[in-house]
């Protein structure tokens, strides 16, 4: 093996690491350990199941299993009642640490890094497409399904092929308003919802450093709307800013070799970008802002496990303060932890966006995946922060989803249409 | 392992929320699952699927959520098998995992038609348009991947892994 082929990225580093090996090969097999195993109240119930039928009787480690009911909790029916109950049965049985009650709950991808469960290093596995999110703490993470999930929790392992990585390189001031949400939208619409298709997106450049960690998450968080299966951040002052108060220090930090041979680079100018939205039915329908303005709207939604972060409601507080909310609109802003709403309470936002027409509810993933808590009927259409476009994604099959940043979707409720904060403040 | 089954074709990019939408995910009741496949696409599918058991898909099938129960609807339906230009990462891996046969091939899933008959060895990895008389060869698929076919799943796969 000579030098270059020595070289490794993040992914690989990570991997590695987790199957005692001091390198892996992109596209190799391998069975690796992994740190933490996820499940929410809907993937949870399945891998249960198959779990009992392996047989171990009890989880690998009772303190690297969450478990989390935030998508149809608080229970919205009976039938998502009986699906939380079976969940929570399990966790008290197996006596797992990490079992997040309603109350303390939070949306998983912004619960677990606030906790400090994730950190950078780890090799993380949940049954939820968005546990990529990790990834802003230079964490493999990534989605899986239900039965993954039950042998994860049974042995500890688990099967992964070892992704070709992607680079992106961000330079260039951003403009004001500009999130996290409008680069990662810019950059699904420039690869398209494929384009990154079972490989590990490395995100680094000038303008990288200078994002908020919140920003980051969102951008880790939508590299699955790409195809990814890993979104990376390599670990930086603002990373070991954040870890400060959550973790001990203890771990790992890799960094991908300077001569490693990417799949791709791509070269962003950040300067260049706009409020982007994705328009229906795709994420990769990216479009400025401003050319959407004749777009009606009947819903905005704030939050979800993509922007329902402190910075979100921010820059939300921030447009809606003083200002009515459209009276044909209804607001559903969603402070995605519970600290994160205690947070939001004491600077004053939640007040602001009550005085301005908003309802604000406890943290659930609800609406974004037309659960419950903001459903849309046929012919409705939405600006909301979420993750998905897709067809019938917020209810009806003949509803419409709109994609943005927190910044799109303030001025969007006050205008009554897709608008900028240029036009209402 | 040879099948003999009708084709019913769809487009790219066929996301988990048109294959089971949310609304329906506050079960993991198989039957139930079954009952709303693919009812964000196409309502007539329950209809197509008794005559009709191998789906042809373009690009990015089963792309979007992790939810298992996507597979798992299309698995109930009767679907034998389901045959791509690509699969997403999460629903490919998933549908291997509960013994639901996937198979990535752009040049048959362009040149299949909706109803065309056709011809799947798993075996010696051959697919047959019978309708319109071609034959494609489908890659291999890695060791270890079929040995969890082989096993009828992952957690048969894993089971006799812990017996050895």
């Amino acid at each position: 093996m000579n030098d270059k082929q020595k070289s490794q990225t993040i992914t690989q580093k990570i991997i590695a690491y987790h199957c005692d090996r001091d390198h892996v090969s992109e596209g190799e097999i391998i069975n690796a350990d992994v740190d933490i195993v996820l499940g929410n109240d809907i993937t949870l119930p399945i891998a249960i199941k198959e779990f009992n039928k392996i047989g171990t009787g009890r989880v690998f480690d009772r303190d690297k299993i969450v478990v989390v009911p935030d998508h149809f909790a608080p229970n919205k029916d009976i039938k998502s009642a009986q699906q939380c109950k079976f969940m929570r049965e399990f966790a008290r049985e197996q006596e797992i640490k990490n079992y997040f009650e309603i109350g303390k709950m939070g949306i998983e991808h912004a619960l677990l890094p606030e906790l400090g469960l994730v950190l950078p290093g780890n090799l993380i596995v949940g049954a939820d497409s968005h546990t990529c999110t990790y990834g802003a703490l230079g964490a493999a993470s990534t989605g899986v399904g239900s039965t993954d999930v039950a042998v994860a929790m049974a042995t500890g392992k688990l099967w992964f092929m070892v992704p070709r990585t992607i680079k992106f390189m961000y330079s260039g001031d951003l403009k004001k308003w500009i999130t996290g949400k409008d680069l990662i939208l810019h950059t699904i619409g420039l690869i398209g919802v494929e384009g990154a298709l079972y490989k590990s997106m490395e995100f680094s450049g000038s303008a990288v450093s200078k994002l908020s960690m919140d920003s980051r998450f969102t951008m880790s968080n939508m590299a699955i709307e790409a195809g990814g299966k890993f979104g990376i951040f390599e670990v930086d002052e603002a990373t070991r800013e954040f870890l400060k108060s959550r973790s001990d220090g203890n771990y790992k930090i890799f960094r991908s070799d300077p001569d490693v041979e990417y799949e791709k680079i791509y070269n962003i100018d950040c300067s260049d970008i706009k409020l982007q939205v994705a328009a229906p039915p795709l994420p990769s329908n990216a479009k400025n802002a401003e050319d959407l303005k004749d777009i009606n709207i009947d819903q905005v939604v704030i939050g979800s496990c993509t922007n329902g972060r402190m910075e979100d409601l921010k820059i939300s507080a921030e447009i809606l303060e003083g200002r009515k909310v459209d009276k044909n609109i209804r607001v559903i802003i969603i402070p995605a932890t519970q600290n994160i709403y205690l947070e939001a309470l004491k600077k004053g936002y939640i007040e602001t966006f009550i005085n301005s027409g908003c309802a604000v509810s406890t943290p659930t993933c609800g609406p974004c995946l037309g659960g419950h808590m903001g459903v849309l009927a046929e012919g409705e259409r939405a600006v909301s922060t979420t993750n998905r476009n897709f067809v019938g994604r917020m209810g009806h099959p003949k509803s419409e989803v709109y994609l943005s940043g927190p910044a799109v979707a303030a001025a969007s409720a006050i205008a009554g249409r897709i608008a900028t904060p240029e036009e209402v403040i | 392992m040879i099948i003999r089954e009708k084709a019913i074709k769809y487009g790219d990019n066929v996301d988990t929320d048109v294959i089971i939408p949310a609304r329906y995910l506050n079960t993991s009741d198989d039957r139930e699952l079954a009952s709303h496949c693919l009812e964000g696409l196409d309502r007539d599918f329950k209809e197509k699927v008794k005559e009709r058991k191998i789906i042809i898909a373009g690009n990015n099938f089963g792309c979007g959520s992790s939810r298992e129960h996507a597979p798992l609807s299309i698995k109930t339906s009767g679907v034998k098998a389901i045959i791509a230009a690509s699969f997403s990462r999460i629903f490919f891996r998933n549908s291997i995992n509960i013994g639901l046969p996937v198979i990535s091939s752009r040049e048959a899933a362009n040149f299949i038609q909706d109803g065309d008959e056709l011809e799947v060895d798993f075996s010696s990895g051959r697919i047959k348009d019978i309708t319109r008389d071609k034959v494609f060869e489908i890659n291999p698929l890695p060791e270890f991947i079929q040995g969890i076919i082989k096993s009828g799943g992952y957690i048969n796969f894993v089971k006799e892994d812990l017996n050895k």
